[in-house]
């Protein structure tokens, strides 16, 4: 038909096949949303939320009486402690600390005896007793056998939203993996374009390469997106190098598409598949320490939950962003990523269908 | 080398015509233009629209593009007209045809034997799985034994054999309330049937005659229409 005769070179079936999954997600508003703006969403939410504020003032309840003029004088003048405090009558105290108000009732009884009313339940009435105790016995006279200094600490890296940043990025990293690799082939497959594709010369590694790599691609700006959010925000210190956290980001991203080729590898209906997206993901934002740290399950399931590629993930993403740890510096956490990745490909090699 | 295009895929929606037509252009070693094949399938005005905002003749028009683009010798086309309105079928036959014309082979499956009819130089009617007849078109009509078809309905029901006896008939069978009759010679059984009705004090309600054609051949094999199929 032509005279000219087009020839492709060996990459330029990969390349157009990471352009288009490229253009598909970025003309998809539901994707930039789930993978950019949720995340973020998320961090100044729970960021928020559980931010450092200065302690709480404990308010206390004192039980009008003879003596509640000068306990109430006694707190005020207390040198370490600061008590928002009111006189009230017994029923109207008793009441305001029912509803939570006050966290602690004091009632006074003869000149030289109080009864402090407290809920063990709840952690601020039992610290309230103690401070509250502590500032009326010094004032009353007490002098301590031990002189003790304390020092104030709240830096930046040990607050809760230093700890929530990576963990929110390891989920993000393994949520866009599994959804984005597992996912789109089911799609694919439901779509029979898997076995039109096949229809072609297409190489069929550049298929899944070019998959992966379009991940990879918006991992990346994922990752700055996040961290940027975190340091401009909420004043976090990023101390790693960025290749280490990219390259960390990119093991795990790696990983969990291998695990999201394996459970999308038979898969013919999306619904189905995302049960077993699901499945696989569920465990891991319970246990891999994305919002709170691991470190409160038992310990008889730790070894399991440090086995979990996502607790390897966040544990190697908080080194090395918070602490600076550089890669080599924690390989156990690296290996049992590359295990995961690795021998799910391997058998995800063995069960997939094109078809 | 072969080019497919199955009737059950469906192409990414977000992505333009041409984005589609390069990315299949792309797994081949020597492609066409995509320009080129744009033009042949006459979608250049949709060069720049989203697969999902096509008509469903322009979406099989595109996925038949998609494997003219690799510059195949051989064509398979998996249904290729179905559910489309007369216009498209029209265009979509004339692509096919050019095809073939410029060297091309075309393997094609349909459900309509108008379209085998127009399309293929051999056929095979196949089925349950099974290849039951195979031929040129003009082939498998001869052998039906006669050319023509002669459909009539009268207000009396009659055994089909008493229309079986009239010169020139080759096979009878009811079809939609009718009778039809496999004719060699219809200009000897016409009036053998107008005198036929009459000395049994029928009406005659309607009588018709055409050329044979494949579903009439399909018919006779399989003993059932095609949508019953």
């Amino acid at each position: 038909m032509t005279s000219t005769q087009i020839s492709n070179r060996r990459w330029s079936g990969y390349l157009q096949l990471l352009l288009a999954r490229l253009r598909e997600l970025v003309r998809e508003p539901e994707v930039i949303f789930w993978v950019f703006g949720f995340p973020i969403l998320l961090a100044l939410g729970l960021g928020l939320a559980f931010r450092n504020k200065p302690a709480d003032v404990t308010s206390v309840a004192i039980v009008d009486g003879t003596q509640a003029h000068r306990i109430l004088d006694m707190l005020q003048s207390s040198p370490q402690h600061a008590f928002r405090t009111a006189i009230l009558s017994r029923d109207a105290a008793l009441n305001e600390f029912r509803l939570g108000k006050y966290d602690l009732v004091i009632e006074p009884g003869s000149t030289d005896a109080l009864e402090y009313r407290y809920d063990p339940a709840r952690p601020e009435s039992i610290l309230s007793r103690a401070l509250v105790n502590d500032a009326l016995q010094s004032s009353a006279g007490r002098t301590d056998p031990l002189a003790a200094k304390a020092v104030v600490s709240s830096e930046p890296g040990s607050r809760y939203i230093d700890f929530l940043i990576p963990g929110l990025l390891g989920m993000n990293i393994m949520n866009a993996a599994m959804w984005g690799i597992g996912f789109a082939i089911v799609d694919m497959r439901q779509r029979k374009l898997l076995k039109r594709f096949v229809g072609t010369p297409m190489r069929r590694s550049d298929f899944l390469l070019a998959l992966a790599s379009s991940r990879l691609v918006l991992m990346l700006i994922e990752v700055g997106l996040l961290l940027g959010f975190g340091a401009l925000f909420f004043h976090m210190r990023v101390q790693g190098s960025l290749a280490a956290i990219v390259l960390t980001g990119t093991i795990g991203a790696i990983s969990f598409g291998a695990i999201g080729l394996l459970t999308a590898s038979r898969a013919q209906k999306i619904e189905s598949a995302s049960g077993l997206i699901n499945l696989v993901m569920m465990p891991m934002w319970i246990f891999s320490g994305v919002f709170f740290s691991y470190q409160r399950f038992p310990a008889v399931i730790q070894p399991f939950i440090k086995a979990l590629p996502l607790t390897a993930l966040n544990d190697a993403l908080r080194a090395t962003i918070l602490e600076g740890a550089p890669l080599f510096a924690h390989p156990t956490r690296i290996l049992v990523m590359l295990v995961w990745g690795v021998s799910s490909f391997l058998l995800a090699l063995r069960l997939f269908r094109w078809s | 080398m072969m080019g497919i295009s199955l009737q059950e895929t469906r192409l990414s929606e977000k992505l333009t015509v041409r984005e589609t037509l390069v990315l299949f252009a792309s797994f081949y070693r020597h492609p066409l233009p995509v320009e080129t094949v744009l033009e042949q399938l006459q979608l250049t005005e949709k060069t720049n629209s989203w697969v999902g905002k096509l008509s469903g003749g322009q979406r099989q028009r595109l996925a038949v593009a998609t494997a003219l683009v690799g510059s195949p010798k051989i064509l398979f086309l998996d249904e290729p007209t179905t559910g489309l309105d007369p216009q498209s079928r029209r265009q979509l036959w004339d692509i096919i045809r050019q095809f073939q014309k410029s060297g091309g082979t075309v393997l094609l499956t349909t459900h309509y034997m108008d379209e085998a009819e127009r399309l293929c130089d051999r056929l095979a009617i196949v089925d349950h799985g099974q290849i039951i007849a195979e031929g040129t078109p003009a082939d498998l009509i001869d052998r039906l034994g006669g050319h023509h078809m002669v459909e009539f309905e009268i207000n009396h029901s009659a055994p089909l054999d008493r229309w079986r006896s009239l010169p020139g008939v080759e096979a009878v069978r009811h079809e939609d309330g009718l009778v039809a009759l496999t004719v060699r010679e219809p200009h000897l059984t016409i009036p053998a049937l107008l005198d036929a009705v009459s000395q049994q004090r029928s009406e005659l309600l309607h009588l018709s005659t055409r050329q044979a054609s494949l579903e009439d051949v399909f018919v006779n094999l399989t003993g059932r229409h095609l949508r019953e199929a």
